[in-house]
This record gives structure tokens, sequence and C-alpha cells, in this order.
């Protein structure tokens, strides 16, 4: 026994080792100044302090996302979107220009902030993240207090915009997906009785929800049920759906996360009840669900800023880069937190930043140029913030077809 | 016929909940403890089955098999190394333990498996039932799930009542000290129940899972905890008591989203509860019927 515990130490070791190994790797590709992992904190602090005097100090740029739990998907895919736009901007700029680092929040609101401090123990400059609405909330309070610039690729729930002057989204906002997927129903006449299943636990559907009812009603869409499961009582949908199929809804609006849209689908193919589904960008990864059956989401549609077959050289150059780099194929999540790390920038470009300035000027300094810039990225052309810290940007629906998403016409 | 669908898809989910309940029941009629691992051991169960039947293309009658070993393993060596050294503690010490050995194994299978949810294939092959000219389906699983209950809820009865092994539980039940001086092998006897009980989580994974697909470290946490209810529904330390509280668990929960809310199902199903055990406090088959396991 203690020998079999011996050597799981040790092989653990190995690992933790082998895996500081990589992480030197990439951060001395991107810059000669960091040898090891153990000391790329203070290596990278000395290099900024002692000289390189083309270069400047590293801006400390600071990620957090679940990279495990529930939500793991979209925290995965945040991590690399940045690290691959971390990795890119530091090598064709020549040195340091960010010092990026990611910390776990699980999803979790609680832990989210205890990564948000580890973070700033890190003198943390500019915050990329959380990735998730409820967590983002419990950290943009805190960045208000401490006036951190906060941009989230993906934390798309009204109220994370509305935390502070300084907190700023990347992806639409919950009511303004929820206003899209009416308007495009209703213009493209998808359906005419809709149903609704919405996880009303969850800030992200409850948001999307409402929002899509109110614009429903205005372009005389007829929503013939809407049907709610909560966080604790989920295991069961089939009566979700099957009053769905009893109301006669000919198309079943989807404003939840892929885990539970996966199940609807599943429990939809059982009992034979074949209506359009259609989701928002939570339903993105639904391809991706080990031992899901992709057939299933054939015909799906739903709104979702980015494609990873959109046919722009953007998009293009940087899905290759990430398949290289990660061996899979990027979701908007990617994109999202890739745009966000190249529109921070787009501002050290303009000279508005640098890393010797302190957070809270960085911020000031971040506030007027996000309120004032264009930005164009993967995630769609000539972006705009308002005062709110709400984007404005062309949205795109997809189709699932053979298993890949193709803009819907 | 729309009244029928849900009635059944409620007694589909009830015999889950039953299903899982009997584990629940079993050990808390003979060890007197709240075994709360119940839910994750049945976790583990769909994680083995879905590795070997999905991923590895074993036959399903196989893989429940090899989960059911596994689970058995599992639930005596827990037993073993987290309940026997506390059988003379305080109750809630033990309470205690098991509320820990549940997170235990929810972490280490986020840690084995990661926490990105897995879609589960149904091991049930049998194709759904249309009835009145297709107004009414019936699922597969459903007819497996609720045949499964019956059948191990009735086996489980003869066991009790109609072997040694049975009578040593029933004796172990009604007091353990005496069960002892009269030779019954008390600490057998519970691990041989934790065995069952464990044995029964596998199978019940199997329908959970088959019925509802998603599989996550979380997954059997939530149903888990409704058995339980259910167990304390119908009588805790009962067979029928926890077969009966299942099932009618189910019933009330599908019906109540089916004409009430689907918001208010949770609500209302331990409203349910809590005026029964005001009536009742032992629950529905608590003390009349005395098949006490």
């Amino acid at each position: 026994m203690k020998k079999f515990v011996s050597a799981m130490l040790a092989a653990t070791m190995a690992l933790s080792l082998a895996a500081c190994g990589s992480t030197a790797d990439t951060s001395s590709e991107a810059s000669e100044s960091t040898s090891t992992a153990a000391s790329t904190d203070s290596t990278a602090a000395e290099s900024g302090a002692t000289g390189e005097a083309a270069s400047g100090t590293p801006i400390k740029l600071g990620g957090i996302g679940p990279i495990t739990g529930a939500t793991a998907v979209y925290g995965t895919a945040v991590k690399n979107g940045e690290e691959l736009a971390v990795n890119e901007i530091n090598a064709a700029a020549g040195y340091t220009v960010f010092d990026w680092k990611f910390e776990d929040d699980e999803g979790d609101a609680e832990k989210a902030l205890n990564a948000y401090n580890t973070l700033k123990d890190w003198d943390m400059q500019v915050l990329v993240g959380p990735v998730t609405s409820t967590p983002s909330l419990s950290v943009g309070a805190e960045t208000v207090n401490d006036n951190m610039f906060m941009l989230t690729p993906s934390a798309s729930a009204e109220d994370v915009a509305n935390c502070g002057d300084n907190v700023f989204q990347m992806c639409f906002t919950d009511p303004n997906q929820g206003k899209v997927s009416a308007d495009y129903i209703a213009d493209n006449a998808l359906g005419t009785k809709i149903g609704v299943i919405y996880d009303s636990s969850d800030a992200y559907s409850t948001g999307i929800y409402d929002a899509f009812t109110t614009e429903a009603e205005a372009k005389g869409l007829e929503i013939v049920t809407a049907e709610a499961f909560n966080s604790d009582n989920k295991s069961d949908l089939s009566t979700q759906l099957a009053k769905c199929s009893d109301a006669g809804a000919d198309l079943v609006f989807l404003p939840i996360y892929y885990t539970e849209a996966s199940q609807i689908l599943v429990a939809a193919n059982k009992s034979g009840y074949e209506p359009t589904f259609f989701g928002c960008d939570g339903m993105d990864g639904i391809l991706a669900v080990e031992g899901f059956d992709t057939s299933l989401a054939e015909n799906l549609m739903m709104l979702c800023p980015f494609s990873a077959y959109g046919e722009d050289e953007t998009t293009k150059t940087f899905v290759s880069a990430y398949e290289e780099a990660y061996g899979s194929t990027p979701n908007q999540f990617a994109a999202d937190a890739y745009d966000c790390v190249y529109a921070i920038y787009q501002c050290v470009q303009a000279g508005k930043i640098n890393g010797d300035m302190s957070a809270s000027e960085i911020c000031d300094a971040l506030k007027t140029e996000f309120t004032t810039m264009s930005f164009g990225g993967t995630t769609g052309e000539n972006q705009t913030w308002d005062a709110s810290g709400m984007i404005s940007k062309a949205p795109k629906v997809y189709v699932i077809k053979n298993g890949a998403y193709e803009l819907a016409a | 016929m729309q009244f029928l669908s849900y009635l059944i898809n409620g007694i589909s989910l009830g015999s889950v909940y039953a299903l899982i309940a009997l584990g629940y029941t079993m050990v808390y009629g003979i060890a007197k403890m709240l075994n709360f691992a119940h839910g994750d051991v049945i976790m583990i169960g769909s994680y083995v089955i879905f590795f070997a039947f999905g991923s590895f293309g074993l036959n399903p009658i196989l893989s429940i098999v090899l989960s059911m070993v596994v689970c058995t393993i599992l639930g005596v060596t827990l037993e073993r190394v987290a309940y026997r050294p506390l059988r003379e503690a305080p109750s809630l010490a033990v309470l205690i333990t098991a509320i820990g050995v549940s997170y235990l194994l929810q972490q280490v299978a986020q840690l084995l498996w990661t926490s990105s949810p897995k879609s589960f294939q149904s091991v049930v092959g049998l194709a759904p039932i249309s009835l009145f000219n297709g107004e009414l389906t019936i699922s597969g699983e459903t007819i497996v799930t609720i045949v499964a209950c019956v059948v191990i809820m009735v086996g489980l009865i003869w066991f009790v009542n109609h072997t040694p092994a049975g009578h040593a539980m029933l004796a172990v039940s009604e007091d353990r000290g005496a069960a002892q001086l009269m030779g019954v092998n008390v600490n057998a006897t519970i691990s041989l129940t934790f065995a069952i009980g464990s044995a029964l989580a596998a199978v019940a994974g199997a329908l959970l899972c088959s019925s509802y697909p998603t599989l996550q470290p979380t997954t059997g946490a939530m149903p888990g905890i409704k058995a339980f209810v259910a167990a304390v529904f119908g009588g805790i330390g009962s067979i029928p008591g926890a077969f009966l509280g299942g099932i009618l668990l189910g019933i009330i929960e599908n019906l109540s989203k089916a004409y009430i809310s689907t918001q208010l199902s949770d609500a209302i199903v331990f409203l349910v509860l809590i005026i029964v055990l005001l009536v009742k406090p032992t629950g529905l088959l608590g003390k009349k019927v005395n098949v006490k396991v």
C-alpha cells in the first residue's frame, strides 16, 4: 500500500514537472527573458525594470474561467483563445507585450472571487474574464471597487455590464440575444406556434427568455407554452417537451446550455417529436459532448456570433492557428477570448496604455478608449461599445448540417 | 390520452426513484444508517457502463454485470473503511461520514473523468411501443425500468423472508446485540446488505442514465436525495414502502409539472411529503407492514 502511494506521488510529481516544462517552453517561445516556469513572474518583472528599452514593461493580463466543472468546455476554449492571442502578439511584437496568467473558477461565484484575488496578488493590470455570467457578477462587483478593467469574453447577462463603467463585454447581452432570436424567427417565418423551455434558476436563460417573450409579442409570434426546469430538477426534461408537443408548438426555443439541450434532443428523438429547435450561443459546444449522437442535432438552429467555417481572412487565420496549437476546432468562446486580447492590444498599439501604468490608470485609459474605438476581429467587424460596456455587433444564425455549422440563409 | 402519457412518464421516473430508494431503505433497515453516498455509487456505476458499453462496445448485459461487480466492491469497501469503524459511534457521526464519502466520490469522479457532461447511450434495446394509433408512445426504457423495479422488489422480499441470510438480516434489523448473541455474524450481514444495495445502485444507474442521458459527476446527487425522500415517504426500512414511495413521488412530480407548473413541481412534491409525515410520521407503510428489513 505504501509503495503504491509513493509510486502515485512520484508519478504526480513527474507529471507536474512535465507540465512545468511545457509552460516554460511556451513562455520562452514568446519571450527570451523568461527562462523557467517557476521564476516567470520575477524574471518578467525584472526584465521590465532593467532593460529592453524598445519593449517596455509587459502588461499583466489575468484570465478567469471554468477549466473544470460543468461549463469546462467554455473555460477551456477561453483559456486557449487567450493564450493563442497572447503568444501571437508577443511573437509578432518581438517582446513580451502581455504577461498572462489564467485561474480556474469551476463556474462558481465564490471560486471566481478567490481566483480574482490570486490574480491581484500577482499584480494583474487587466482582467479578461470570467467566462460565465454568475461568476462575472461577483467578480465584476469587486473590480468596480478596485477600478480594475474587466473585459469578459462571454458573460452575457445584462447585469454584468451594469456592474460598473469599468466592465465591458465581448459577447451579446442576453436580452439582445432574445430580441434578435425573436426577430429572426418572425422575419423568416420559422414557426407560428412557439414553445420555450428554459432554466428558471439561471440568469442567462431567464434573461434571454424575458426579452424573447417581449419581442415575440411585438412581432406577433404566438408563444403557446413556456416551460421551466431548474438546476436541482433537470434529470427529466421529457415532460416539458411533451407539453410543448401537446400545445402544438412547431418551433421550440431553447435559451439554455448545451448539456440540457442535448438531453432534450435525445428525449425528442425518443418520443418522435420533430419541431424546429432554435438556441442561442449556449448551444455552442453541443457537437463536442462525448457520447452524444450528433445526428440528433441535425437542423438545429442557433444564434452565434462566430463560426469556425467562416470565409473571411481573420477567421481562417485564427482557426488554423488554433487547430494547430490545440488540435480541436475553436468555438465562439475561444474566438471571443481571442478578440478580447486583440482589442486590448489595439489600445496598446495606439499608445494609450503600457505596463508601467497602475491597474487603475490603465482602467481609466481603457474606459475612454473602448467607448470611442471600433474593433474588428473574428466575431465581427466594426464592433463598438456603449458607455455601459455593452457591445454592438451583427448577429449570425447558424444551422447544423452534416455535423457542422452552416450559415443559415 | 395526454393524462395517460404523463402518468406513464411519472411511473417511469418513479420506478427509478424506487430502485434507488430500495438501496437506501435496505441499508437503513439493517445498518440503521443513512448512506448518503448511495447516489454517488450510482454515478460511479453509470460511468462504468458508459465506458464499458459506450466506449468499448461491450454487450449491454455484460456492462451492467461489470458495473454491478464494481459497485459491489466499492460499496463493501466503503462500508469496511468508512462505516464499520464507526459502528458504535453516535449516528450523527456516521451520517456526516456518509456525506463526506458522497463528496469524495464526486470529486474523484471529477478528477478521473472531468466534469464535462457525457451523453449516455441507452442500454435498453427495446423499441418503443405505440398504442392507440400512435397517440401514446411508451419508450423501451420505461417498460424495462418498471419491470426491473417490480422484479427486484419481489426478489428482495422473497430473499429476506425465505433465505438464511435474509433471516439474519431481519434479526440484525430487530436487535443487533441479540442477533449477535444468537450466533448471527453481524458484520458479515451488514456487508452483505451493502453489497446488495450497491449492486442495485448499478442497475439503478443503468436505468436512470438510459432514460435521462446526461452523465456528470453530480448526476447521482439529486436523484439520490429524491429517492431518500421517497424512502421516507413510503416508510424508511420497508421494502414495499420504498417502492410505493418512489412511484408516488414520480407520479406527483410529473403530474404537477404537467398540470400545475414546471417551476413549482419540487415545491409541490415536498409539500405532499410534509403533509404525509404530519399525518403518518412513520411514512405510508412505516409500521403497518412488518417487512422491516
